[in-house]
């Protein structure tokens, strides 16, 4: 079955320009595509008519990369529970339907043009502390580190975060907490991620804080909108990380001071 | 000539001779050198982040808005590694052969042992960096079967595999990148390779989110760019994975090798109609325990419960029995194209066969199903609006990957010097077909563990820092560049570059996809110079250069894929025999398996670029083989 709907398209040419939606047609849609490939056809056709196809980001195009953004209908990544726009299909869709297509967005995140944002503060936040210090070389054999099979699960549910954003665009306050919790969640629960767990919640942390993300307050749209199920339970975790690090952080300080006033 | 440099000695002693003989760089010396890694995947970032600790400035460079974004995170089922965990046999020498008889006897012995060997180190190194590898209760680490072997050596993270290893990796970036000692270029693409008196000096980029077209230079250029499966249009692939690095770097003397060896991987889900942007992959590990099977009787169209079993043919257990529905992937490929050219395939169009899991859940439960490979079912139920529980999954051949690239030494070094070439972008450890979960495998035995090794032995050579942007060469790169996107931008045509895209995409999918012969290859090597006439005289690219404008990202890409698919025809053309991934139909054995040559083509073959598209200069590697004995390939 084919459909026709009415898109609701932010179009902003560059940084600072001035955005605005732009009405767009898409008739005859087949309904086994999948959103993007309906872009693909509104930028076709908009091609053929001499304008400017809609810019979005995308790679895989399988749920994986986290590539792939854009807001609809009022939600990072649409209506579909735990999926990517990637992997959303027109079938959920009927014919006729309005839908609002707009970029993730807040202030941390600056729109680049339409629908591409700027997400490089992530890569920031994980240089800040999102690792093991390990060097390439010669560890040990990997099963001389037994790890419960319970931990490695947690471990794995936190890590399968794909580093998207939804969270952030979910959020009121345009919080990150779910993104950094959920790497500092995978490395603090792991055996290897002992030595640099103070050091590691206190570096991600600031750091988000210094990108201009905001706080949480427990409103858990992050959740509801994570494409990979990334559980709110890992923001518990870290603020309880970060209390010990920061606690931890300030008996050294004021030790030092004595020492140092001896 | 063409000098594999591989070391002398016993095959299980080569690499540990080329390590000590290496040459070494002190620590005060190497922060002198640059090195310019472009690509993060799993070769490009496990390299970037082992050379920067080694001392190295490293500047990497991609073309998405992340390095963790690389197309390796797709990777589902596995990597593959020979730590006999499972005391079932393994060892190197398995793995190895393995790979070697995988790979149809077409891949050079001493890269493959080294392979295998630095297999079980990969796994150690990242389970130290965090990775969390599926694990039993016990707390040791599991494994599950794939293709091709008959030991269980693959470690895995669900269906995850790719994206914990590639985020293990950019883990290790991230903290090099912290450290100062990385330079990280995103939303970069490399549009030219920079040669000064034949050496790789650098690169030309364009800055995707400015438009801004910039010059880098280093003492050597590492390209980690992947493959070129997207020439087909719909495959697994990405949607940016592209030719331009490796290609632009073979119209700069790169010999391209093996181009012809593409694998199909049999597990995909079919292709729905003509918007199709992408083709996506079912891993292999579901082979584990899903059976496929097509109806015995030709157009039967039931649904796939009203079959009964004794209609149903369990082709691979039929054909293959001892390897049964974990057969290689080139073989299982063309018996499901088999199936239904011969008119049994099912689903829309007949071009898919049933991947059953009625007997696994009837056996384990849905549960543990559930748990093995939910995050599948999920992925084909949003894709198909079908329930895999309730029926089996319909599936069929896509392409997947690409064996051929371009050559490199033993050091990973191309005959241009300098210019090192690592994981899927070059040709070196697959022969014609690469088994499953050893592409991760390949990928991080390059970045981590050869390339820190083989990179000074270039290096010491030459004087670090010695060339600059200020040399002549990068003023000319740059001007080329720049007029090529003049140029691509003032075409003002009629057609749009997907349109292009798809066109090339069906012609080398029907002439030079699973099946490929003398003819077909001849048409195919007739139009594709029309299309690419018509391309440079036809494609309209809205926009500037001077902004974000993803439809002449696109362009170059075709462009570059127009010229790439001449060279794939006539190397598939020139290679008169059938081996892996690559099946010429005059070449076969009376049951239709593929039948080599090993009298004419157990050579590597590596072309150069000559200025004619159509006369490519072929230079021979023939492969030595002092270990195994060239046999044919069965899984019977």
């Amino acid at each position: 079955m084919n459909l026709n709907l009415h898109l609701k398209v932010w179009r902003q040419a560059s940084p600072n320009a001035k955005g605005s939606f732009q009405d767009i047609e898409a008739r005859d849609i087949p309904d086994h595509a999948s959103f993007l490939e309906m872009m693909d056809i509104v930028n076709e056709r908009l091609i053929a008519d001499g304008k400017e196809p809609v810019a979005f980001d995308h790679d895989c195009r399988e749920g994986i990369c986290g590539m792939c953004s854009m807001v609809i209908n009022g939600r990072p990544h649409g209506p579909e529970r735990a999926t990517t726009t990637c992997q959303l299909h027109m079938r959920k869709f009927r014919n006729g339907d309005t839908i609002w297509i707009e970029p993730f967005r807040a202030r941390a995140f600056p729109v680049m043009k339409d629908l591409m944002v700027d997400r490089s503060a992530f890569d920031r936040i994980m240089a800040a502390g999102g690792f093991v210090s390990v060097r390439t070389g010669a560890p040990q054999d990997a099963n001389a580190l037994p790890i419960g099979k319970e931990v490695a699960d947690a471990a794995m549910d936190a890590a399968a975060c794909i580093g998207c954003g939804a969270c952030v665009a979910s959020c009121k306050n345009a919080s990150a907490m779910l993104f950094v919790s959920a790497k500092i969640g995978q490395l603090n629960a792991l055996p290897q991620g002992q030595p640099e767990k103070h050091r590691r919640t206190l570096g991600m942390v600031r750091q988000m804080d210094k990108e201009g993300f905001g706080n949480c307050t427990n409103q858990y749209e992050c959740e509801a909108a994570c494409p990979k199920d990334v559980s709110r339970t890992w923001i518990a975790s870290m603020n309880k990380d970060f209390a010990v690090a920061s606690g931890r952080e300030a008996l050294l300080a004021s030790a030092r001071e004595r020492s140092e006033g001896d | 000539m063409l000098d594999s440099k591989i070391p002398s000695g016993p095959l299980s002693e080569k690499w540990s001779k080329h390590k000590r003989d290496s040459k070494l760089i002190n620590p005060k010396n190497k922060r002198k050198y640059t090195v310019i890694v472009v690509g993060s995947g799993l070769a490009g970032a496990s390299a970037a982040a082992s050379l920067s600790e080694l001392g190295y400035k490293v500047k990497c460079f991609c073309f998405q808005d992340s390095p963790r974004r690389a197309h390796s995170i797709a990777a589902q089922g596995g990597i593959n590694a020979a730590k006999n965990y499972q005391n079932d046999g393994d060892s190197i020498y398995r793995l190895f052969y393995d790979t070697i008889k995988g790979g149809d006897f077409r891949a050079r012995e001493g890269n493959v042992y080294r392979l295998a060997e630095v297999s079980a180190n990969i796994i150690d190194q990242c389970v130290a960096q965090g990775v969390p590898f599926a694990r039993e209760y016990g707390g040791l680490l599991a494994n599950r079967s794939f293709g091709g072997a008959q030991v269980s050596r693959t470690f895995y993270a669900r269906g995850q595999t790719g994206q914990q290893l590639l985020l293990g990796a950019y883990s290790a970036l991230s903290k090099e990148i912290a450290s100062g000692n990385v330079q990280m270029y995103s939303r970069s693409e490399m549009l030219e390779l920079v040669t000064v008196d034949g050496h790789a000096k650098g690169i030309i980029t364009r800055n995707l989110t400015t438009g801004k077209v910039e010059a880098h230079a280093a003492d050597c250029v590492l390209l980690c760019t992947g493959g070129y499966g997207n020439v087909f249009y719909l495959s697994t692939n990405a949607m940016g994975c592209n030719v331009t690095a490796t290609w632009r770097a073979h119209k700069k003397g790169a010999f391209f090798a093996n181009p012809c060896y593409t694998q199909i991987h049999p597990t995909c889900i079919p292709v729905s109609g003509d918007y199709q942007s992408k083709l996506t992959l079912m891993s292999e590990s579901l082979r584990n325990d899903g059976r496929v099977w097509a109806p015995k009787k030709k157009g039967d169209n039931r649904h796939p419960s009203q079959i009964p079993e004794d209609e149903r043919d369990y082709y691979l257990e039929r054909k293959y029995p001892s390897f049964g529905n974990l057969a290689p992937r080139d073989i299982s490929s063309r018996a499901a194209k088999e199936a239904c050219d011969d008119g049994r395939g099912v689903g829309p169009g007949g071009r898919g066969v049933y991947l059953d899991f009625s007997e696994a859940i009837e056996k384990f439960g849905e549960q543990t199903i559930r748990e093995r490979y939910g995050n599948l079912f999920d992925m084909y139920e949003r894709i198909t609006g079908e329930n895999a529980y309730k029926q089996p999954m319909r599936i069929y051949p896509a392409v997947h990957y690409t064996m051929g690239g371009l050559w490199v030494d033993y050091n990973l070094m191309s005959n241009l010097p300098g210019l090192h070439v690592l994981g899927e972008a070059n040709f070196s450890d697959h022969g014609a077909n690469r088994l499953g979960a050893s592409a991760l495998m390949q990928g991080l035995a390059d970045g981590y563990f050869v390339i820190p090794t083989t990179i000074a032995n270039y290096l010491v050579t030459q004087k670090p820092g010695a060339i600059t942007t200020d040399n002549a060469e990068f003023k000319r790169a740059l001007e080329d560049v720049n007029a090529r996107t003049h140029r691509l931008l003032n075409i003002k045509g009629k057609r749009s570059v997907d349109s292009f895209h798809r066109e090339l995409g069906l012609l080398v999918w029907e002439k030079c996809g699973m099946a490929r012969d003398f003819d077909g290859l001849t048409s195919a090597l007739e139009k594709i110079p029309a299309l690419r006439d018509e391309f440079w005289n036809n494609v309209n690219i809205p926009g500037s250069g001077e902004a974000v404008n993803q439809e002449l990202e696109k362009a170059g890409r075709v462009a570059d894929f127009l010229e790439f698919a001449e060279l794939l025809c006539l190397d598939a053309r020139h290679r008169e025999e059938s081996c892996g991934g690559h099946f010429r139909s005059e070449h076969q054995t009376e049951d239709g398996e593929a039948k080599r040559d090993d009298a004419n083509f157990t050579y590597a073959a590596a072309w150069e670029h000559t200025g004619d598209f159509s006369k490519p200069s072929l230079h021979k590697e023939e492969l030595q083989f002092e270990e195994v004995h060239l046999a044919v390939r069965s899984y019977k």
